[in-house]
C-alpha cells in the first residue's frame, strides 16, 4: 500500500492500549454473531463492531501497516465470501430437500439428526456470512476514505 | 419505563441536536452527533429494545463518527457564513 510515511507521531500509550484492546474487541465480536441466534446482536451489529477494531488499528499504527494487516484483495474476496455463504446455505435447503423446504429454511439441512439443531446452526451459519460482509464493506469504506487523503500527500490543517 | 430518566434523556437529545445544527464548527457537530447517538441508544435500551440500541451504539456513535471524521479531513472544518 502507499503512504509509506506517517503524517504524525507515535505514542506509545495509545499503541500499547490500542495493541490490548484490538484482540477484546474482536473476541467481543465474534460473541455476538454466535450469541446473536439467541439474544440481543447479531451478524450486522458483530460485524460492525469487528470492522470498528480495523477503524481502530488504522487510526492508531497508520495506512501503511493496517494495509499488510488487511490487505485489499482479502477485502474484496471477503465481501464476496459473505454473500455466497448466506446465499449457499439457503440455496443448499432447496438442494438438499430437492426443492421440498423453501430457500434459507435450514432444518433441512442434515447437519445433524435433529431438526432444531439443524435450525440453529443453519442460523448461525448465516449470521457469519452476514457478519463477513459487513465487516469488509466497512473496513473498505473507512480505508478507502483515509487512503486517498494520504494518496494525495497527506496535507493536514 | 421510568418516565424521568425518559424525560431527562430525551430534553437533553433534543438540545443536542439543535446545537449540533446551529454550530459552525463541523469537528464539534460530528461529536454531537456521536453524543446524540450514544444518548438515543441509551432510550432504546431504557425502552426494553436492546437489539435497536446495540445497534444504534456501535452503528451510529462508532461507525458513523469514524465515517464523518475521516470525511472531514478531505473538506474544510469551518462552515461558512
Amino acid at each position: 500500500m502507499r503512504g509509506e510515511k506517517r503524517i504524525y507521531e507515535r505514542d506509545v500509550i495509545i499503541e500499547t492500549i490500542s495493541r490490548l484492546l484490538i484482540p477484546f474487541i474482536q473476541l467481543f465480536a465474534l460473541y455476538v454473531i454466535i450469541h446473536g441466534a439467541g439474544g440481543p446482536g447479531g451478524g450486522f451489529q458483530g460485524g460492525v463492531i469487528f470492522a470498528s477494531s480495523f477503524v481502530l488499528y488504522l487510526v492508531v499504527f497508520g495506512l501503511a501497516a493496517a494495509g499488510k494487516r488487511f490487505p485489499e484483495g482479502a477485502n474484496t474476496a471477503l465481501m464476496s465470501t459473505g454473500v455466497y455463504l448466506y446465499a449457499g446455505v439457503g440455496l443448499l435447503c432447496i438442494l438438499v430437500t430437492l426443492g421440498a423446504a423453501e430457500y434459507l429454511n435450514y432444518g433441512y439441512i442434515p447437519l445433524t439428526h435433529m431438526f432444531e439443531e439443524n435450525r440453529a446452526l443453519g442460523m448461525d451459519l448465516v449470521e457469519i456470512g452476514i457478519g463477513i460482509t459487513v465487516m469488509a464493506v466497512i473496513t473498505e469504506i473507512f480505508f478507502n476514505l483515509v487512503w486517498k487523503k494520504e494518496e494525495e500527500g497527506g496535507k493536514e490543517e | 419505563m421510568i418516565v424521568p430518566i425518559d424525560l431527562a434523556l430525551l430534553t437533553l437529545i433534543v438540545i443536542i441536536a439543535l446545537v449540533a445544527i446551529t454550530v459552525k464548527d463541523l469537528l464539534s457537530a460530528i461529536m454531537l452527533l456521536s453524543a446524540y447517538s450514544f444518548l438515543m441508544a441509551m432510550v432504546w435500551v431504557e425502552m426494553h429494545s436492546v437489539d435497536v440500541g446495540f445497534t444504534e451504539a456501535a452503528v451510529g456513535a462508532g461507525a458513523t463518527t469514524a465515517f464523518l471524521i475521516a470525511a472531514l479531513a478531505r473538506t474544510v472544518r469551518w462552515e461558512k457564513g
